[in-house]
């Protein structure tokens, strides 16, 4: 069906092997989501609305608590750094290798380093880097972008994934997934080892304590950090909580939200480079704490979606996403909250990304599900106003004009006369009918039989 | 799970100003005139603002929140009064008492909209958490399944549909997957993005009708429009009702209207 926008083209389009990738993958983990917090838990809402009030909370008073970690992390002998944009960011942590003379980065997942394209740019300037989360190595190896942000390749196969491996000599053509994990095993192992700092990013920060926290379900984090003298962990300002109790209500949701579990499978609590009577462990750890329009986004009408903890539920239950998968998103961020987040991170490129928040039906599934209770439908409706007092033309292709639509409804004798004069409606273009959601659909619906005026006629009469 | 979107403290009185909706006024008739016959049956004194037409919700879903407004402000002040208003649409009455605050709120006359909300109620919600009535003494010999509608979420109408329809002898009210999706339609989405959309019905439509019941019920003929519409397209039998037409039928069964 012909259509302007580009997320509906892109799902039109998708192959069906990409589609049933996407579509069942998003659904086995909603309903896995469903299963575990239904069955742990009486009231989850309770939880969610807690857990988004304390993130609301430290949103509200981000720069105090800032301060605080900041203080809580150089106390543990750690370096805070700040970074302010994408460019000061990547600069910091190039800084930090050279200084360290540091040439081989060993890296666990972050999405935070996929908005900064941090790869390319170390790479560029001469370091080797490897993504060691088995999703993130497989698109490196592919040149290829996450699409989803806790299932990075849901959108592949495992014969795409058996291909890629044979053509990067990793062993002959075998699809099966304990073969590739072995093979992606046995080579991350050596990389490991050859390293010589660890990058990763941290899913919740504790102001009180200056910890960061990891949750990982490879134990990929833990091995980034374990083998080399200098980590980094990279942190995007809003990945704070105000106290280690907190983290009790966050590592219960964060899990069963994203993939159904109860616990992630490896929770790091790190608090610091490694003590003096410690055998192994980084003996410098830098903490980078980046903006990168944060603050933008929190002195906006949509900060709420700063509470974001990535955990995909969002996306997975989306029954849009379901049908478009995350690249159709054009951005690192995709699905409900991405269509919030990334026109927002685009700062003045909105425009091109102000499409994003008209790819939904405002069902309200996102809110639902969110495990910090984000009003996402209404944000992505702020969004729509945005775009539209903007003018920005990616978000008005293909919606109708409802200026006179609009003066109609506002005028009873107009309406009243649009109502009583309907029923030639029924012998005219379908095209005309008056009603905006009538015009395209003639395609694929019938439409209902106009019949105004006369319930108001019935009412009248009645006894 | 969900949480509330609902005004607390909405009157409950019988005597209630009716939205006929802009749907139900062009091209539903007879869900309006079951709205009718079920509050009369109640003991419920209805009044019918002439003035009339829409909630403002197209326009503001668009993203056309000055021409959405327009549409709000009218709105308003053709229900002036204290009366429960009360809407056969979870999504037209969620457009007034939570859209609207969304639409309004840098505008002076945000008061007289939240006013305006703080009277609104779907209609199954009215009945059941308004009046406090939880059986409905009507007789339907039909399977049956029932389309969640989207913007019954932030209230209790759904758990309001479910009593009543279960407590009605003879409804066989059948469970269906994926409950919590959306059946596409989201107003002017559906023209912009109708790919999606469409295949956002047929999953839909596959859901509702598994079980091969005899009634696919809704709460929202914006809902019932699209994949109804869909429906009649591929030419499937299913009778379609909405909620009030199912409790206005049940009634006539059991010979009470």
């Amino acid at each position: 069906m012909k259509s302007k926008q580009k997320i509906d083209l892109v799902a039109r389009d998708l192959t069906n092997e990409v589609h049933e990738a996407n579509f069942i993958g998003a659904k086995m983990k909603s309903e896995r989501r469903y299963a575990a917090l239904g069955r742990d838990y009486a009231d989850p809402d309770k939880l969610r609305e807690t857990a988004g009030l304390v993130k609301q909370h430290t949103l509200e008073h981000l720069d105090k608590y800032l301060e605080q970690a900041e203080a809580s992390f150089e106390r543990n002998g750690a370096k805070v750094h700040f970074a302010f944009d994408e460019d000061t960011a990547k600069k910091t942590v190039l800084n930090i290798m050279n200084e360290h003379g540091c040439k081989s980065m060993v890296k666990s997942k972050s999405m935070l380093t996929e908005e900064l394209e941090l790869l390319h740019y170390l790479e560029d300037q001469g370091k080797e880097v490897i993504e060691t989360d088995l999703g993130e190595f497989i698109l490196q190896i592919d040149n290829d972008h996450p699409s989803h942000i806790v299932t990075p390749i849901v959108h592949k196969n495992r014969r795409g994934i058996a291909k890629s491996f044979e053509r990067e000599g990793l062993g002959d053509y075998n699809d099966d997934p304990e073969t590739i994990t072995r093979r992606a095993r046995a080579h991350l192992r050596q990389k490991y080892l050859d390293a010589d700092i660890g990058l990763t990013g941290a899913n919740f920060v504790s102001a009180e304590s200056g910890r960061i926290v990891l949750v990982t379900n490879e134990g990929n984090a833990r091995f980034c950090m374990a083998a080399n003298k200098v980590h980094i962990a990279i942190v995007g300002i809003e990945k704070i909580v105000p106290t280690d109790q907190d983290l009790g209500l966050f590592l219960n949701l964060i899990g069963r939200s994203g993939t159904g579990q109860q616990l992630t499978v490896y929770n790091q609590f790190i608090g610091g480079p490694k003590l003096k009577d410690q055998p192994n462990g980084p003996e410098h750890m830098h903490v980078i704490f980046v903006d990168n329009r944060r603050t933008e986004v929190l002195a906006s009408d949509c900060r709420e979606i700063l509470r974001c903890i990535r955990c995909g539920a969002c996306l997975n239950v989306c029954p849009i996403y379901r049908q478009s998968g995350g690249h159709a998103y054009r951005s690192v961020y995709p699905g409900p909250v991405g269509a919030v987040l990334s026109p927002l991170l685009a700062g003045n490129r909105f425009p091109e990304l102000a499409d994003l928040p008209k790819a939904s039906s405002l069902c309200g599934a996102c809110n639902e599900v969110c495990p910090v209770n984000i009003p996402i439908p209404d944000l992505l409706l702020r969004l729509r106003d945005k775009a539209k007092r903007e003018g920005a033309k990616e978000a008005m292709k293909g919606t109708p004009n409802l200026a006179m639509w609009a003066t109609m409804c506002s005028q009873p004798t107009m309406w009243k006369a649009a109502l009583t004069m309907g029923h030639t409606m029924n012998h005219i273009p379908t095209q005309l009918i008056p009603h905006p959601s009538a015009m395209s659909w003639q395609g694929t619906r019938k439409l209902p039989k106009f019949e105004g005026g006369e319930f108001r006629k019935w009412f009248k009469n009645r006894k | 799970m969900s949480l509330l979107h609902t005004p607390p403290n909405r009157p409950t009185g019988k005597s209630v100003q009716l939205m006929t909706t802009c749907l139900c006024d062009a091209f539903y008739s007879d869900v309006a005139k079951a709205t009718v016959e079920i509050l009369d049956f109640l003991g419920c004194e209805i009044e019918l603002p002439d003035g009339q037409t829409c909630c403002g919700q197209p326009a503001f879903n668009a993203g056309d929140w000055a021409n959405s407004r327009k549409v709000i402000r009218h709105a308003e002040k053709t229900f002036s009064g204290d009366k429960p208003i009360i809407v056969p649409s979870g999504s037209c009455a969620a457009m007034i008492f939570h859209g609207a605050l969304l639409a309004f709120e840098k505008e002076e006359d945000l008061p007289a909209i939240k006013a305006f909300g703080e009277r609104t109620w779907e209609l199954v919600d009215y009945i059941v958490y308004g009046l406090g009535i939880t059986q409905w003494p009507g007789k339907f010999d039909a399977k049956m399944t029932f389309h969640r509608s989207c913007h019954l979420r932030g209230s209790r109408s759904p758990e309001a549909v479910n009593a009543l329809l279960t407590s009605i002898e003879g409804v066989d009210l059948q469970p269906i997957d994926e409950v919590e999706q959306c059946c596409g339609f989201g107003g002017t989405f559906s023209v912009s993005f109708p790919n999606i959309s469409e295949k956002m019905g047929e999953l839909k439509i596959e859901n509702l009708t598994a079980c091969k019941p005899d009634v696919v019920a809704a709460g929202d003929m914006g809902c019932m429009m699209h994949f109804g519409g869909m429906m009649d397209k591929q030419g499937m039998p299913y009778k379609r009702m909405h909620i009030a037409q199912v409790l206005r039928d049940s009634l006539k069964n059991a010979g009470k209207l």
